[in-house]
């Protein structure tokens, strides 16, 4: 399935999204070739379908749309309630963990056109899946618009690790919309790794959370000049136990970055922490952290931390006085700064992370 | 190997060193004395380079190179490296990592943390979460692996515990080449002292005593450091005035 001209030809492209065309690496494989569903599966207890193919043959699908994200939320929720929904459909049969992780990529290869995507992921009892969903542009592409509604359902004591790599042209325009519920003792964690500059993209995913599950929301977000990132994240932790976290690590390189989170603790002996850190690596950039706490039940646990800055001129001369250049060393300690070891990934997920945090590093000065 | 001249040093607009002469040969290792605040670590960062360090007057000559104005990564390419008495933590930079990055071979990089005993370090955050301990056998570690022609140690012993400090002890002495005889050492060092232990372990040439930002005496270090043990640093000041007069 993966045969198709077009993502032989971005191959580049799709391996810096951490998406391989040697499918023996992964579970399942999907394209949205801009808004054309390619979708192949190699593995027993998950259901990968595109979405097209989802709300025509598997029961229950259609209705369970826009139960997370509100149909008319705001103006791209309704363009992309307009069409008929494309993404992909993902179901993991309880007690069914899935080793080799999953991949997806969201790919523009028109120039100016709108891809909304819709998607849909249902883990059940105990099931377990990492998904590594890439977004990108073709290498000839500089602007268009993504919309992407991803609603997700993480059943009791079931674990999704969903990993995000962004690599955007210049000139498009990114607004996903993201609804988590997690089941009594299940947990979630959200990774958002963005590479390029996109004009804007404007983020904040909702997450609902039962007795003793958890969910965690971390980004890393490097903005060159000319970029808006406006992301946050908001965790509803409303059983007995629940914990949230929400962790931002995000670098101007000129552009411009809202770090927000809400965490609302609703219930006793929740715990919930979110820390932001930025560095500013030139005055054109800016950062602006925005973490908000709302205690609804005495007997909560929650917290935050902000730290915004230069990178110190103290590590750069350390650096530099064990022989590095200091453009080595602002790299090192970029590099260092979204170190990928704060997602918890499994090797093989880490080490693509890795990758493109090394690009990051080289490209940042 | 090097020489100090004449070195006046601001940092935020106050003089903290006024005038400081030292000479280095080749092979020596001295030992720098004085209260705290004398200006003994600005010493070593303006040698070192430190941007913050301002030389104001004098210069700075490391084999035959006047260096007083060349940036720490060209001082350190060229021979010169230091080992911090507060070392700033690298978030996200692991230490096996920078060993790594000097261009060190596995087997090295393995050699000298067990030499300090610091494996279990490795593979964590330079010095993020290091004890006091920890942080100085880790700077020790990371001289060892650059090997400078010139070592500035600031305090290596400073809260080590007396195991640590012989482990310290042993790894400075292998930097400073102490197991060649002295014609064929090549390697000289700087170490700042309060405690004197390492003085025991590690053998210095020459003194120096360092207050409100001037050498005020020079001699045996040993006999310094009693002398100073005994009487403090002011009735050293003395017996230095006493010889100039
Ligand atoms: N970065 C700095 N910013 C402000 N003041 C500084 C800085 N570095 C040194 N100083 C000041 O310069 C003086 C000398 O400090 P220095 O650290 O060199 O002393 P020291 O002799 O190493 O003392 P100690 O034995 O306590 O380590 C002190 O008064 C100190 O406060
Ligand atoms: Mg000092």
């Amino acid at each position: 399935m993966l045969e198709k001209d077009i993502i032989l030809k971005e191959r580049e492209v799709l391996e810096r999204v951490g998406f391989v065309l040697d499918e023996k690496q992964r579970s399942g494989s999907f394209v949205l070739l801009d808004n054309e569903e390619i979708a192949s599966n190699y593995t027993e207890g998950l259901t990968f379908y595109s979405m097209g193919k989802a709300v025509k043959e598997i029961k229950g699908v259609k209705e369970k749309l826009w139960t997370l994200v509100p149909e008319d939320k705001d103006k791209w929720t309704r363009k992309a309630a307009s069409g008929p929904p494309r993404g992909y459909f993902i179901h993991v049969a309880k007690g069914v963990k899935v080793e080799k992780p999953l991949q997806a990529c969201f790919l523009i290869a028109t120039s100016r056109m709108t891809q909304t995507t819709h998607n849909l992921i249902i883990l059940e009892d105990g099931a377990e899946l990492y998904i590594i969903n890439g977004c990108a542009t073709a290498s000839y592409i500089n602007a268009g618009l993504h919309i992407g509604i991803t609603e997700i359902f993480v059943g009791k004591g079931a674990f999704l690790s969903y990993t995000m790599i962004h690599d955007w042209a210049s000139q498009v325009e990114v607004r996903p919309r993201t609804g988590v519920y997690v089941q009594e003792g299940g947990k979630f964690v959200s990774n958002y790794i963005t590479i390029k500059e996109s004009r804007l993209t404007q983020s904040y995913p909702e997450a609902i959370v039962e007795r003793n599950g958890a969910a965690q929301f971390a980004s890393l977000v490097f903005a060159p000049p000319n970029s808006l990132y406006d992301l946050g994240a908001r965790i509803y932790l409303n059983g007995e136990g629940a914990r949230g976290e929400i962790i931002s690590r995000a670098i101007s390189g000129g552009g411009k970055v809202y770090s927000k989170g809400h965490l609302i603790g609703n219930a006793p002996g929740i715990k919930a922490h979110m820390s932001c850190d930025g560095l500013l690596l030139n005055s054109q950039g800016s950062i602006v952290a925005i973490p908000e706490l709302e205690a609804n039940h005495p007997e909560v646990e929650m917290s935050h931390e902000a730290a915004v800055g230069k990178i110190a001129e103290e590590e750069i001369e350390y650096l530099m006085s064990r022989g590095f250049s200091p453009e080595e060393a602002k790299s090192l300690i970029i590099k260092g700064f979204l170190d990928p070891k704060i997602l918890g990934l499994p090797p093989a997920l880490e080490a693509e992370v890795n990758k493109t945090i090394e690009m990051i590093g080289e490209g940042s000065l | 190997m090097l020489i100090v001249e004449n070195l006046w040093v601001e940092v935020e607009g106050e003089k903290v060193l006024k005038g400081i002469n030292l000479r280095i040969k080749s092979g020596e290792t001295h030992v720098l004395f004085g209260p705290n605040g004398a200006g003994k670590s600005s010493l070593f960062f303006a040698i070192m380079g430190f941007s913050k360090y301002r030389v104001v007057e004098g210069r700075i000559i490391f084999k035959e190179r006047d260096i007083t104005y060349l940036p720490p990564h060209e001082r350190a390419r060229l021979g010169l490296g230091i080992s911090f008495q507060r070392p700033p933590s690298l978030r996200g930079i692991k230490l096996y990592q920078i060993g790594k990055l000097m261009g060190r071979e596995d087997r090295k990089i393995q050699e000298y943390a067990k030499l300090l005993s610091l494996n279990g370090l490795l593979y964590r955050d330079v010095n993020l979460g290091f004890s006091g301990g920890e942080m100085k056998r880790s700077e020790i570690f990371q001289l060892l692996l650059q090997g400078p022609d010139l070592a500035l140690i600031d305090e290596p012993e400073s809260g080590v515990d007396v195991v640590n400090i012989d482990l310290i002890a042993e790894a400075i002495k292998r930097l400073l080449q102490k197991d060649r005889p002295i014609l064929e050492r090549k390697r000289s060092g700087i170490i700042i002292t309060h405690t004197g232990f390492i003085l025991e372990k590690v053998k210095a040439d020459r003194g120096h005593l360092l207050m409100d930002g001037k050498i005020v005496c020079s001699g045996n270090p040993e006999e310094m450091f009693n002398e100073i043990k005994l009487k403090g640093y002011k009735e050293c000041v003395k017996c230095w005035k006493k010889t100039l007069s």
